[in-house]
């Protein structure tokens, strides 16, 4: 069952003009429009989540990926100028075009994203616990036993010192930090994640560990997820399928087992080629 | 250059003042003695002003717990010392009103009188400290013992419109959290308050629901009164001059002060404390300090400091008026001045008596 289908995604910054999409992306080498000088972030991106998947998406550091993301998670830059449709299971109409509201209940049920950066996803002076628990108050729990109980299972589901519960986030280890944002993100039972860079910024075993948790969980939850790094080692180990971006543009998609045996794009080769 | 420019001056003294003859400041008052407030149009404030609040005051009744906007003067007195209560008592105040002013209970606090001889000269009101005689009450941070009736408007003064602010300081996104009734991040903090104390702990501007729709401060007024806000028989103004907001509960609204299923709200407790004064047990109490007429000489073992030993602490009724009655008469009860049965005031009000002996709430 596809849970989420996205058409023709597209964000620029700057003021745009007629010819920034034929001046940009992967055949003219620059996500820069020569005519007006408005960064291309991402365009013309066609994609499909089907309930349950990991979808991947990699490419190097400015090829639009967090870009992508964000529209996926309906989070709003308001800096940017946004266009395409993203269509979801249930729901009537574009998603990038409902109001305060109905995005604002999307955001905290249905899909949930993780930040790249910690201080986007969480508020430091806010206990560990504290962080989770604002999205099931924000779903209207109102019971403070049920609160605890469910943010301590959400804590050791994801790995997290219980203990640790009641500190304030800002005394907590990067790869803490990055847990709670994961709990967080899956408190009210989405049924799809999305996650920007994931491991950037902890080291190669605590890394690990935080993929294998997710991996596990995402599983056992069978919640679907979009996965974005730019770390091919990171999206081989979680995605089912995967999607190559250059330039705002994407330039490859396929099985991830495909895009990673068999690149059929020259890029997808050397970046392929650069890790292994 | 400028040196040059003051020793030329022949008015500036060379240490930077005019000296004014004190005789000349005499004679100014004097001859505005005769004049008194004949230049200053009725209750102070210009007619197009009182519209205005009045209008304001009309929108915050219209929308319980909103806060509306509007042009806050300057007043003879410092903004946030009650600049928001007195506009809007003076925009409701006509020449046949009873007016009471009450600061943290008191009638005698040197703002209080201030403020009544202000309503007193330009409005030309009766005034009163007895909260059953009073239309219009104004109060800084209480809310009167004694059940108000429907005849009674209180106006409240506010130092912080946005009970959200302290958990946002963007008053831009708390307007937003408002618009969408979006108080995900005050549960935040309330959660977060049980975590740290077991119980909700906050003393004053307690987070309450008006009308299931709107969060409002309810001013720093203490958890003991929160529960009179709670389809009460008088409208409540709120009224901040420094923020320029009016915001009302009218009469009957629900009113409900945010907390738990399993961490209900909680009054303030006063075991085994009666007030020194006039004995009551069931009136919201504070602590005073003072100064003991017969100083014991029994000192702690170990040896506690001297100076602690000549103090000590004892309980008083906070609303000073009602405590005076309560001396002439110790049984007069809340609702003395009403004919009706069944008078539901906050803690401590007559058929209200299970909840307070046992902390209300709990």
């Amino acid at each position: 069952m596809t849970l989420l289908d996205a058409e023709g995604l597209r964000t620029v910054y700057g003021d745009g003009c007629d010819r920034c999409l034929d001046a940009t992306g992967d055949r003219a080498g620059t996500n820069q429009c020569p005519h007006c000088g408005s960064v291309v972030a991402c365009a013309e991106a066609d994609l499909t989540v089907r309930a349950g998947e990991v979808l991947g998406i990699v490419g190097e550091s400015g090829s639009g990926k967090s870009s992508l993301a964000e529209q996926l998670a309906l989070e709003r830059d308001p800096d940017a100028e946004t266009d395409g449709v993203v269509r979801y299971a249930g729901h009537e109409g574009n998603l990038l075009d409902v109001d305060y509201e109905t995005r604002h209940d999307l955001r905290t049920g249905d899909i949930a994203l993780v930040h790249q950066h910690i201080r986007d996803g969480l508020n430091p002076e806010f206990t560990g616990g504290g962080n989770v628990a604002e999205k099931l108050l924000s779903a209207g729990w109102r019971s403070f036993e049920d609160v605890r109980a469910r943010v301590r299972e959400l804590f050791e589901a994801t790995e997290i010192p219980v203990d640790r519960m009641d500190d304030p986030t800002s005394t907590y280890s990067g790869g803490m930090q990055r847990r709670v944002q994961i709990a967080r993100a899956l408190a009210n039972d989405p049924e799809l994640v999305v996650l920007d860079e994931p491991t950037t910024g902890l080291d190669v075993s605590v890394q690990a560990r935080v993929l294998d948790m997710f991996r596990r969980v995402q599983r056992e939850k069978g919640v679907a997820a979009v996965v974005v790094s730019h770390d091919l080692g990171v999206v081989r180990l979680l995605a089912d399928r995967t999607l190559v971006m250059r330039h705002g543009r994407v330039v490859e998609s396929g099985l991830t087992d495909r895009v990673m045996e068999d690149p059929h794009h020259e890029y997808t080769q050397t970046l392929i080629n650069s890790v292994i | 250059m400028t040196d040059e420019r003051t020793a030329d001056d022949p008015v500036a003294s060379t240490d930077g003042g005019t000296t004014v003859p004190t005789d000349s400041v005499d004679a100014v008052l004097d001859s505005l003695d005769g004049d008194g407030l004949s230049g200053y149009n009725y209750a102070y404030l210009d007619e197009h002003t009182k519209r205005e609040v009045r209008r304001a005051t009309l929108k915050a009744v219209a929308v319980p717990g909103h806060q509306v906007p509007y042009a806050s003067r300057p007043m003879p007195l410092a903004r946030g010392w009650g600049t928001g209560g007195i506009q809007a008592s003076l925009s409701l105040l006509g020449p046949d009103e009873t007016f009471k002013v009450v600061d943290q209970g008191a009638d005698e606090s040197v703002n209080a009188a201030n403020i009544r001889r202000l309503a007193e000269n330009t409005a030309d009101v009766e005034t009163t400290t007895d909260t059953t005689e009073a239309g219009v009450v104004q109060t800084r941070h209480r809310i009167p013992e004694e059940v108000l009736t429907d005849e009674q408007i209180l106006v409240l003064q506010v130092p912080i419109t946005d009970p959200l602010r302290k958990v946002d300081s963007s008053d831009a996104a708390n307007r937003r959290r408002h618009a969408h009734k979006n108080y995900g991040k005050m549960w935040v903090h309330l959660y977060e308050n049980v975590v740290e104390w077991g119980e909700i702990n906050i003393a004053s501007r307690y987070p309450t629901m008006v009308a299931e729709r709107y969060l409002m401060d309810p001013s720093p007024i203490p958890r003991w009164d929160v529960p009179k806000l709670d389809d009460a028989e008088n409208l409540y103004v709120f009224a901040a001059g420094r923020e320029a907001r009016i915001y009302a509960v009218p009469p009957h609204t629900d009113v409900e002060p945010l907390a738990f299923e399993d961490r209900e709200f909680t009054v303030e407790r006063f075991p085994d404390a009666a007030c020194h004064a006039c004995g009551s047990t069931d009136t919201y109490l504070v602590e005073v300090s003072e100064e003991s007429e017969s100083p014991q000489t029994t000192r702690e073992e170990g040896g506690g400091e001297a100076a602690d030993s000549s103090f000590e602490t004892r309980y008083a009724c906070n609303d000073s008026s009602f405590c005076e009655k309560r001396r002439e008469d110790s049984d007069i009860p809340k609702d003395h001045h009403l004919d009706r049965e069944g008078v539901d005031w906050g803690p401590g009000t007559p058929d209200n008596e299970e909840a307070s002996s046992g902390g209300a709430g709990e």
